[in-house]
């Protein structure tokens, strides 16, 4: 028996509200150096692209409110609705999308557009939340894997086929919720193994014909083999062809990992992992953004240049600045201790969201509070983390910071919809 | 809750991670660091200096300037524009339009980058009007090269646009700056360029110019590039040149007692006023691309050539030095020289009984055979009598790159006792495995202008300057290692015999140039023929032996020492002798005396022998069946 309250604001949770208000206005802040310029400097500048972010910031209240008005129910019943309609909107894109900058994302009214994808990401978590709230679900038939799986790989697919594979990959954050529920740890072990693989053979390169990690895994194998022989022969005995099959999976996979970074990826791609597995060190085509982006941020030194006086930032010396890479302009003119501040209260709004859905007393909402953190912490891992040169260029948005209407409202949406539900819990019983 | 707990360490462990790279980034020591003053609310404004002049011995100008007009675009600063005008303005069509400006936003949206090179001077004067029209687009005015005496394009070189390589690798030079490329543009490059005035603007966030950046504390004015004198002697040069007409190979001459080079002519040549201005790239290309003659390589500094019998002065030199011979000793010759089991080393037919003025004069091979098998047999081990030679002959300056100022070269070949054991790799060879390095020919390789030095050497009686090509950099001290003297390891008094049997290769009647003597002038000098290989289809062919000569004169007091080769020229008194009596002449005399012997090299073309090299499938080297 559910009982909902009556007052909008009861049970809000105040410091992810104050941390979301902080965020949007540093963010604000942030957007307006880097994208004044001589022909717009009013702050009210509607023209301008930090004047457009302020009407997206204001529109955002009335979302706000809507959705912390809708009951609880409403959310879990109307999950699947809302992520059958999102996904629909995604493959609708195929119709009637508009292509900006190589990639068909964009539904357009005028010259208003609006990217289904970064509302596709709450949908899919509340969907997410859904069927593992399930009380008869559990990750232990296997069945039930795919079921997660399909959840999840299906608006990624369409997102990759835009194609904008850097949005698609955050949905592999929700492997922690499933983790978390009780999908074996083996999925993160063989991920991590091949991820690391793939980016040591690449680093590593070969002798003749033989990659350099075909060498180690042998190595490996063989000292295994031998370690267990000595010591453990029972092991060895029952284990041997798992173990093999291993080797040979790994063994195929480390050869097939050249082919589908030569044939496979564009040249696009292997530029971004060359640069980052320093094997190129080019700085002024395929370089260019990531090093002007640590160049500004190095600028800034201990305590930067001030608000407006980043020459970088004003020269406009760092493109997409105001989208993917806004950190830099904190960096610049905010300095050591403005970009510590603004990854301290990241890592701290983070925290919090986690902290609020361990409270949960529903799965559902708990589940979902799992999602959005693991989604915040993506964005903010690979758009930091590409902006100050420690990971390949992946296009994705700093939560909040970077420029648009869409990437705002889907995080304020995702957000939200997690504080409407904790808002509720003591009502719950 | 186990599970969960991870993601707070995942969360913590990033945010450190990213505040250590950001300590990093900002407060620590790191290559991303830029200078204050590189801040880029500061507009640098360049000033060029005039690039330094080049001229000749004499204050004959070579190289000089003349200006040229780039029009230059800063693709942040353009604001829309009538462009179908402005195309019309600069007779381009509107694609070349597009392609050139996305080009320079390609490259940099706020640096300037060369929209279209070199506007003609009439485009320059109309254009000058309508500019104010167009923003973010400015003319610069910029020197280019001129030859007025259309010569020595291999000594002066010429100058082109920095490339990328060179910009990273200096902190000068900018994009579409010019550079020297090849020769003394090259070389000197650092005096004849000056230093270009940088004048800093400091500009607010809206791009606007408010004044001097510290009130030009940082701002250097330009400093003019220097003019620089060649010891080359243009007429001389020219000359050469003409000589050189329709044959290959070089003319190296040089003044003995300085080390100045006086002449270094490479056939076949160019005209450097082709790598000037907007039709360089285009010449570059059919220069550069043209592999058989090969214009743009320096026969003079880089051909390597087996230096044939002009290398028995050394032979006979070290023969002295050691005591293997005096100048009385006598050997015989009956058309060669037996050596071993089988071994003969043929020579041409004069009488037997040679002494060593003889010997010299008539150029008998056995003579030298003889001595050098006694140089190398003198001590116990062959390896000992071979590195004594060697060392004898290298203090002549050959088997070495010289040091001279020019940026090309080669280093030729004296053989040492390591280089032949590791041919033989039993260590069993002994003199005569190496017998034909007496005449120059066997493994030793020289080049032109280590054989004029060597000349020089001789000439000297014993030391040579370092050969340069520049005589005077204004208000410079020229480089010290071309005023050191390097003395051979041939006593003075050795020379005198060579030099009297060198006089008489012209003197007497039986001598080999004695056709090629210059009445009034005392020269001595000696010929040369090399044998010389090629692979034609695969197959190594013989081709026809190099024309080569070396003389200085006069006799005493000398004051021109030159080398000359001509490539499958066949014997050195057919070509190459003649060119440097000629070459000698023209420069002490002024004029020349024999006037249809000029004619006949002037005239003369090896253009024939070299075209059957490559498309006759029956080419014989002449002289050979």
């Amino acid at each position: 028996m559910q009982r909902e309250k009556t007052n909008i604001f009861t049970g809000v949770d105040g410091w992810l509200v104050l941390m979301f208000i902080l965020l949007v206005f540093v963010g604000w802040i942030n957007i307006y150096s880097a994208s004044t310029s001589e022909d717009h400097f009013e702050i009210l500048d509607f023209n301008s692209r930090y004047g457009k972010q302020l009407i997206w910031i204001g529109l955002s209240i009335p979302i706000i409110i809507i959705v912390l008005f809708i009951e609880t129910r409403f959310y879990e019943r109307f999950a699947s609705i809302f992520y059958i309609v999102s996904i629909l909107s995604l493959i609708g894109l195929f119709v009637v999308g508009k292509n900006i900058n190589g990639a068909t994302s964009w539904y357009a009214l005028g010259s208003f557009t609006i990217q289904p994808a970064e509302f596709a990401k709450a949908f899919t978590a509340l969907a997410v939340a859904k069927l593992l709230s399930d009380q008869a679900f559990t990750f232990k038939p296997f069945k039930n894997h795919i079921k997660a799986f399909f959840i999840i790989f299906l608006p990624a697919l369409l997102i990759t086929l835009q194609p904008d594979p850097g949005s698609a990959l955050v949905y592999l954050s929700f492997f922690f919720i499933f983790y978390r529920e009780g999908l074996p740890g083996y999925y993160f072990v063989v991920g991590f193994m091949g991820i690391l693989i793939f980016l040591l053979t690449l680093k590593l390169g070969s002798i003749g014909v033989f990659p350099m990690t075909i060498l180690i895994v042998v190595v490996v194998f063989l000292l295994l083999i031998i370690y267990l022989a000595v010591y453990n022969s029972t092991k060895l005995k029952k284990y041997w062809m798992q173990l093999t099959g291993v080797f040979i999976i790994a063994s195929l996979f480390i050869f097939s990992v050249q082919f589908i970074f030569n044939n496979i990826f564009e040249q696009r791609h292997r530029d971004r992992f060359n640069i980052v597995l320093g094997k190129t060190t080019d700085t002024k085509e395929i370089g260019y953004n990531t090093d002007q982006a640590i160049k500004t941020i190095t600028s800034g030194g201990f305590s930067g240049k001030g608000f407006l006086e980043g020459d970088r930032t004003q020269g406009d010396f760092v493109p997409e600045q105001d989208t993917d890479y806004i950190f830099s302009t904190v960096g610049e003119e905010w300095g050591f201790i403005g970009s510590v501040f603004v990854i301290i209260l990241f890592s701290v709004f983070i925290i919090r969201i986690i902290q609020v859905a361990e409270r949960q007393k529903s799965t559902f909402s708990r589940v979902y509070g799992y999602s959005i953190a693991t989604i915040f912490l993506f964005h903010f891992t690979i758009n930091i983390g590409m902006v100050i040169g420690l990971l390949p260029t992946i296009g994705i948005p700093l939560p909040f910071f970077s420029y648009g209407g869409s990437s705002l409202w889907g995080f304020t949406l995702l957000l939200f919809i997690f504080i409407r539900l904790d808002a509720n819990r003591s009502f719950e019983w | 809750m186990k599970r969960g707990a991870i993601l707070y360490g995942f969360v913590i462990l990033i945010g450190i991670i990213f505040i250590l790279r950001l300590f990093y980034l900002q407060i620590l020591d790191n290559p991303y660091q830029i200078s204050p003053i590189d801040n880029a609310s500061i507009k640098r404004v360049y000033d060029y200096p005039e690039r330094g002049y080049i001229f000749d011995r004499n204050g004959k100008l070579l190289v000089a300037n003349e200006q040229s007009y780039d029009l230059m675009i800063i693709p942040r600063e353009v604001k829309p524009l009538d462009t179908i005008e402005f195309c019309n303005l600069l007779n381009i069509d509107k694609a070349k339009f597009l392609k050139q400006f996305k080009k320079a936003a390609n490259y940099s949206k706020r640096l300037p980058s060369v929209f279209i090179r070199q506007v003609s001077k009439d485009d320059y004067a109309y254009l000058q009007e309508k500019m104010h029209k167009y923003k973010g687009f400015y003319i610069q005015k910029r020197a280019i090269r001129n030859y007025p005496l259309k010569t020595a394009a291999n000594v002066v070189g010429y100058i082109s646009e920095v490339n990328e390589k060179r910009i990273k690798e200096s902190n000068y030079y900018q994009q579409g700056e010019l550079i020297g490329f090849q020769g003394v543009e090259k070389t000197y490059e650092n005096y004849l360029r000056g230093v270009k005035g940088i004048k800093r603007i400091q500009k607010d966030r809206f791009n606007k110019e408010i004044g001097s950046y510290k009130n030009g504390k940082f701002d250097t004015l330009a400093i003019p590039g220097k003019d620089v004198t060649l010891t080359l002697d243009a007429v001389l040069q020219q000359y050469g040149d003409q000589l050189m007409n329709n044959k290959r190979g070089g003319i190296v001459a040089i003044e003995p007692t300085t080390g100045e080079i006086l002449a270094l002519v490479t056939a076949p040549t160019y005209d450097p006023n082709l790598m000037v201005g907007r039709i360089r790239s285009k010449n570059s290309v059919r220069l550069f691309g043209d592999t058989i003659n090969r214009p743009m390589y320096d026969r003079g500094l880089q051909a390597q050539y087996p230096p044939g019998s002009p290398f028995k002065i050394i032979t006979g030199l070290i023969g002295l030095q050691e005591n293997v011979i005096d100048e009385n000793t006598i050997f015989t010759c009956h058309h060669g020289y037996k050596y071993g089991r089988g071994g003969f080393m043929g020579c041409h037919d004069h009488a037997s009984k040679v002494n060593l003025n003889f010997g010299i004069y008539t150029s008998c091979n056995a003579y030298f055979a003889n001595t050098y098998r006694g140089i190398i047999e003198k001590y116990e081990q062959p390896r000992d009598g071979m590195n004594i030679w060697n060392k004898h002959v290298e203090s002549f300056g050959l088997g070495n790159f010289l040091g001279y100022d020019l940026p090309v070269g080669s280093k030729g070949l004296i053989p040492d006792a390591d280089y032949y054991d590791r041919w033989y790799p039993a260590k069993n060879w002994t003199a005569t495995y190496t017998l034909s390095n007496a005449i120059g020919q066997g493994e030793v390789i020289t080049t032109p202008i280590q054989l004029a030095n060597m000349t020089a050497a001789v000439a000297n009686r014993g030391y040579y300057y370092t050969p340069h090509i520049v005589k005077d950099v204004k208000g410079e001290n020229i480089d010290k290692k071309f005023v050191t003297k390097h003395i051979t390891t041939i006593d003075k008094k050795y020379f005198e015999p060579i030099v009297e049997g060198l006089f008489d290769v012209f003197e007497h009647p039986n001598g080999t140039a004695h056709s090629s003597r210059v009445e009034g002038i005392e020269i001595c000098g000696k010929t040369g023929t090399a044998e010389n290989y090629t692979k034609i289809n695969g197959v190594r062919t013989k081709l026809t032996d190099h024309s080569i000569f070396i003389a200085f004169a006069p006799k005493d007091n000398p004051k021109i020492a030159i080398a000359v080769f001509v490539e499958n020229g066949y014997w050195g008194s057919r070509w190459a002798g003649p060119i440097a009596t000629l070459m000698i002449e023209k420069y002490l005399n002024g004029d020349t005396s024999r006037e249809y012997l000029e004619n006949r090299i002037l005239n003369g073309s090896l253009l024939e022998e070299y075209d059957k090299q490559i498309n006759d499938p029956e080419y014989r080297a002449e002289g050979k069946n």
